[in-house]
């Protein structure tokens, strides 16, 4: 019996040892991104080593907000609308849609069903030109609404939100059906209150996706005032004027919001991010 | 994650509207009102932003449209014989294919170890998969930065280069070297970094559906951890790792970010990148030639071309068969 489970321990502690040296893999561009932003220039180019800025400064943040060459203040504004307003959006549309396909019996649902799904076979990103033929059109360059519009309509979202109707059992809507309610009645007083792990969990990958989206906000935004924060920093990046411990700043104030919202809401991007690799 | 419970429910649905047990309380007339006016904005919005969208541009790609969305000549085919005949096309067709016959394996093999890994312990489990899914939430822009500026800055104090003279490697310029091409090892990572966290989450859920009953009796049928990984984990994730493979493939074909950013970057600084994938090459097509036909049939035949990857992958991989 000592046998087994010494090697039972040896096999734990492998794993931990591991897990634990891939995790600092993972955790240290983190921790040098930090680190950096609270360095002067001369520190992040010395060659020898600081585990910790000393003495820290806060500078690089005052001045990127201070830069007029990076309009970071107004590009985070942005994001933050632009986020703010696709994630809820794209997310209460997709589960109207989804409701309706699911539960209201009309004829020639099929064909509405097809018509939604078929979009589901273009790859995404590959159709940014003729998105920007239509959007250009319509006059939404250098627009808010024209790096939003597109976003909003999402078919796999529309097709996990069906499956996920289709289960919804048939007795809570009894009740409703019972106090009259028609099926918009139904879809707002029963099944959307009844959705909000869904919503939460859609809706917090929409807000990702569309706060770390790089090409269509790129293609769109030429304007500085229409930059997202990403495409503020990706200019910044490619300057030729390099301030080295401003970047990570850029990088910090670019990336700690979505990382707080990560950090609350974990349990909801997890189960997105699973419902979403493998529709049921 | 079961595949019945959804066809049950509808099944059950079904059944109840035929046998009438369930009167619908309103007419017919209501029911198409509603479902209009929740399907409304979805058709609408897919039908200007998809379906319109690709008619037009399949419209330009057979036209010459330069500086304006309407073309001004028929031209048939000629934007596709041409983008098919110029090298810098097909260069970055090759550059794609190569990066995705990289990243795929490497991705889907390092977030498969780490699913087990983090499966088998009990204590620390929740730490070790925010540690891992994380990054997730970063952008390429951010990881990019961090990539070019930080670990594979090319100073000697930079972290690849620390870590190299650990093991008695001299300092090299990571993005700038093309012989051998190490900018790759930079890419490799950084979408490694990024993705890796999102497919282990895939894994875990496939894990954590299989019964552990299986892995009781192989255990007293004397069975090794590698032939229970072998005959029972991989045949349960089935499933799972064709679904993975897939949204992979997708992903790699499509990449954009990484390329623009961890090389010099910017609208026409692309020329200096050793590496462009499609997507690139479209972007300086379209934006900054403004050669809208030229960018639209560029745009079809990636396209085409992902369908085909993505037809074959399910062939080999089987997906949908029934078993």
């Amino acid at each position: 019996m000592i046998r087994p489970i010494r090697r039972r321990t040896v096999t734990t502690l492998a794993t931990y040892a591991a897990l634990g040296l891939a995790a600092t893999a993972f955790l240290l561009p983190f921790y040098v991104m930090l680190r950096n932003a609270l360095m002067t220039t001369r520190q992040v180019t010395s060659p020898d080593w600081q585990w910790l800025p000393d003495p820290l400064t806060f500078d690089n943040f005052t001045e990127l907000f201070s830069d007029p060459a990076v309009p970071m203040a107004s590009a985070l504004g942005n994001s933050l609308l632009i986020a703010g307003v696709t994630a809820p959006v794209s997310t209460l549309l997709a589960s109207m849609a989804g409701y309706a396909l699911a539960r209201i019996p009309v004829p020639g649902k099929g064909v509405v069903l097809s018509f939604i799904l078929a979009t589901m076979m273009i790859p995404g990103s590959v159709t940014f030109i003729p998105t920007f033929v239509v959007v250009g059109a319509l006059g939404g360059v250098n627009t808010e609404w024209g790096i939003i519009a597109p976003g909003l309509f999402n078919a796999f979202a529309v097709l996990l939100f069906r499956n996920f109707y289709l289960r919804f059992p048939a007795e809570i809507e009894e009740a409703g059906r019972l106090d009259g309610l028609g099926y918009l009645g139904l879809y707002r007083r029963i099944a959307l209150p009844n959705s909000t792990s869904m919503l939460a969990a859609l809706g917090a990958l929409s807000f990702i996706d569309s706060w770390n989206a790089f090409l269509w906000p790129l293609v769109i935004g030429q304007d500085p005032s229409s930059w997202t924060a990403q495409i503020a920093l990706s200019t910044f990046l490619t300057a030729q004027s390099v301030n080295l411990p401003g970047l990570f700043a850029g990088a910090v104030v670019t990336i700690v919001p979505l990382a707080v919202m990560f950090l609350v809401a974990q349990r909801h991007i997890v189960q997105g991010i699973t419902m979403s690799g493998l529709k049921d | 994650m079961t595949l019945s419970t959804p066809t049950r429910w509808a099944g059950a649905v079904r059944a109840s509207a035929r046998t009438g047990r369930r009167p619908r309380p309103r007419t017919d007339r209501s029911a198409l009102g509603a479902f209009a006016v929740l399907t409304a904005p979805m058709v609408f919005g897919l039908g200007l932003f998809k379906y319109v969208a690709i008619g037009w541009s399949l419209l330009l790609s057979l036209g010459e449209a330069r500086g304006t969305l309407d073309p001004t000549r028929w031209v048939g085919l000629d934007n596709y014989r041409f983008l098919l005949a110029d090298p810098g096309f097909r260069d970055s067709l090759l550059t794609v294919v190569l990066f995705t016959l990289f990243i795929v394996p490497v991705t889907f093999a390092a977030s498969l170890a780490l699913a087990v890994l983090v499966n088998q312990v009990r204590r620390g489990r929740a730490f070790f998969r925010t540690a891992f899914l994380v990054p997730a939430a970063v952008s390429y822009v951010a990881a990019a930065l961090v990539w070019r500026m930080a670990l594979f800055n090319g100073l000697p104090s930079g972290i690849a280069n620390t870590l190299g003279g650990l093991l008695g490697l001299d300092p090299v310029p990571w993005i700038a070297t093309q012989h051998p091409p190490l900018y790759w090892i930079v890419l490799i990572t950084l979408r490694l970094w990024l993705q890796v966290g999102l497919y282990m989450v895939l894994f875990l859920a496939g894990l954590q559906a299989i019964p552990p009953q299986l892995y009781e009796a192989a255990a007293i049928d004397g069975a090794s951890g590698w032939r229970m990984f072998r005959h029972i984990t991989l045949p349960m994730l089935r499933n799972t790792s064709v679904a993975v493979l897939l949204l992979m493939t997708i992903a790699g074909f499509q990449a954009f970010d990484e390329f623009y950013n961890v090389f010099s970057g910017g609208l026409g600084g692309s020329h200096t990148a050793p590496v462009h994938p499609p997507l690139v090459y479209l972007y300086d097509i379209a934006l900054g030639d403004q050669n809208y036909g030229l960018g639209s049939a560029g745009a079809f035949l990636l396209t085409l071309l992902i369908v085909a990857v993505t037809l074959l992958q399910g062939r080999i991989t089987g997906l949908g068969r029934k078993d």
